[in-house]
């Protein structure tokens, strides 16, 4: 069994607001001292495919990234919570891909290198842009039914795949045929292990496979963006907090029943 | 540039969003200044869709186009993305919008990629500049705002749920004739192996869903444990709201996962949000940037969630929330009695 990962190198989600920035010239934010992370659906999508292979009892999983060199340090991530391999795709001069290149960079990638594959999975959002896009173009464009808000797989029968995912009301088993691609949701099921400091160091000395983004075959239309940011900019505070205040607690809750009622929302 | 408002109803009903939907739909026509159109696709005989047409043409859709199959209710979304596929250019459009529940946010941007179209996802906010349109959309968990342009002819936009307004204006009378076309589903359209669900199990059936509930009662980690949930609950009961947690609360184990509401947890837009004694990270402030008005009840004057929130109140909430959910089941009538007693 052959489980690919899409692991994307992101901006840390924790970072605090105030430590946000824009860069008013290239309309990205400033890095600052925000750490580079893991995003953290494909870091659950690791171990979604993790406990696949170990349930399966044999298989490889390998994850794939596309990004510059610094991207690397998610893929060692992948590698020492136990991903055999691991492929980056050099964007080059490609700065930043929207949904549709990078989803055809991907699965250029996985048809080129990584195929045969049974499943490519996905987070089920990045967690910068939390478009949840791309898992589900590269479907489209490898031709693959989507399973999405999977919160584990496990082997069936006959071959088969058998996807637990979360729906609005509650949870639902789907069985599916590989090959297939499957975005992961979190569950208290699937907290992403810990690597042991061995296998952090082992992945420090373990290869990742570099794909030059120009050597593989996209479509010509699908190198250029499809949708672009034409504007960045950090949402004005329109309003104030106002503090309830008073001698007592009475007094200060009071105005805040007061304040809840005036909102007319009751 | 014509605009679609494309309503999926598999299981014969579209869901609670079609207003919503519409309300989008029109900000967008009026920005490019092209007619608004609905496309229905729904999983029932074609006879039963006329309500639904109806409806559509009321919220402001100069033309409706249905298509309907039984055969729709028992599939997957690659079998509507494969029917939109032939549908959508159809109509005529160059736009269409989907509401962005959990299969409209699945359906876009598969159809967007199969008909080669530009694709926006979570969209709040419509700007039309020179003809064209802007999506707006929060990106980096909130912390910004995009304006997003389509470098394609055609675009499919997913709108983020309970964000937009119904239309202001209804469409009056008796519904023209020609306004509503129906469609045959293309060819093929429902063929192929496809994921088949094999068991269901429902979920915790406790209280309403936290995505459609206009009010939320939030939980963090100043409510100390599993028994602060408690007085949570009796002023959401008072509020007829729901119940939520933050990351932090679900980790220390005090909520149940399915509660938690942030980026990693649910996206919700209540009218009225109550962060009880949670500091405001910015992953749980992502999931709740739709949120109308946040009031914030926290002993620490410095915690970020106050940025975020309208209300504040500065206060351990031990000694708060039995006086206010006490107080406003007074103003409201509700069970003032009963939330003493308990």
């Amino acid at each position: 069994m052959h489980l690919v990962v899409c692991v994307k190198q992101v901006l840390d989600p924790e970072m605090s607001p105030r430590d946000f920035a824009i860069d008013p010239a290239t309309k990205r934010p400033v890095a600052g001292k925000a750490p580079l992370v893991i995003s953290t659906f494909d870091e659950i999508a690791v171990e979604v495919a993790l406990k696949l292979r170990e349930a399966a009892g044999s298989g490889t999983v390998s994850a794939l990234s596309l990004g510059p060199k610094s991207a690397d340090e998610v893929l060692r991530k992948a590698m020492a919570m136990q991903a055999d391999r691991a492929v980056r795709i050099e964007p080059g001069s490609l700065g930043e891909p929207d949904a549709v290149q990078t989803a055809s960079a991907l699965a250029a990638a996985i048809r080129e290198r990584l195929w045969p594959a049974d499943v490519v999975f996905f987070g089920r959002q990045a967690g910068d842009t939390d478009g949840g896009q791309v898992g589900l173009m590269v479907a489209e464009i490898l031709g693959l039914p989507v399973v999405t808000h999977a919160i584990g797989v496990r082997p069936g029968e006959g071959g088969k795949l058998l996807v637990e995912r979360e729906t609005r009301d509650g949870v639902e088993v789907v069985e599916v045929a590989a090959p297939v691609v499957v975005t992961v949701t979190n569950a208290p099921s699937n907290v992403p292990r810990i690597p042991k400091v061995k296998d952090v160091m082992a992945a420090h000395r373990k290869p990742i496979d570099v794909v030059e983004l120009p050597a593989l075959p996209v479509p010509e239309e699908s190198r250029q963006s499809w949708a672009e940011i034409a504007d960045l900019f950090v949402p004005a505070q329109d309003h104030r907090c106002r503090m309830m205040e008073g001698d007592s607690v009475e007094a200060r809750v009071d105005a805040l029943v007061r304040a809840i009622l005036d909102l007319k929302v009751l | 540039m014509s605009v679609v408002a494309v309503v999926l109803a598999p299981e014969g009903t579209p869901g609670s969003g079609v207003d919503e939907l519409m309300g989008c739909a029109v900000e967008a026509a009026r920005a490019t200044g092209g007619e608004l159109l609905a496309l229905v696709l729904a999983g029932t005989e074609r006879t039963a869709l006329a309500p639904t047409a109806e409806r559509l043409w009321r919220l402001g859709a100069r033309r409706v186009f249905a298509a309907a199959d039984p055969a729709l209710r028992d599939s997957d979304a690659g079998a509507l993305v494969a029917a939109l596929a032939g549908l959508v250019p159809e109509t005529g459009a160059s736009v269409a919008v989907l509401d962005g529940d959990p299969l409209g946010a699945q359906v876009g941007p598969r159809l967007a990629m199969r008909l080669g179209a530009a694709s926006v996802t979570e969209v709040v906010e419509v700007r039309g500049v020179d003809g064209q349109i802007l999506w707006v959309r929060p990106i980096y968990g909130g912390k910004a705002m995009a304006a997003v342009r389509a470098r394609r002819p055609r675009t499919v936009a997913v709108v983020r749920p309970r964000v937009f307004r119904a239309p202001a204006a209804m469409q009056e009378g008796p519904v023209p004739a020609d306004a509503v076309v129906h469609l045959s589903l293309p060819a093929g359209a429902l063929g192929g192996a496809r994921p088949r669900v094999v068991e269901r199990r429902a979920g915790s059936s406790e209280g309403q869903k936290l995505e459609d509930a206009r009010v939320i009662v939030s939980g963090g980690r100043g409510v100390g444990g599993p028994e602060g949930f408690e007085a949570l609950r009796r002023l959401a009961e008072v509020l007829g709201g729901a119940v939520g947690a933050s990351r932090a609360a679900v980790d220390a184990g005090w909520a149940p996962a399915h509660l938690q509401i942030g980026q990693t947890g649910k996206i919700v837009a209540p009218d009225l949000y109550v962060a009880v004694g949670i500091s405001g990270a910015s992953q749980h402030l992502a999931g709740v940037s739709g949120a109308r008005h946040v009031v914030a009840i926290n002993k620490d004057p410095e915690a970020p969630i106050f940025r975020a929130a309208e209300l504040g109140l500065v206060e351990d909430y031990r000694k708060v929330l039995p006086l206010l959910t006490d107080r406003l089941a007074q103003a409201l009538g509700r069970g003032g009695d009963a939330a003493r007693a308990s």
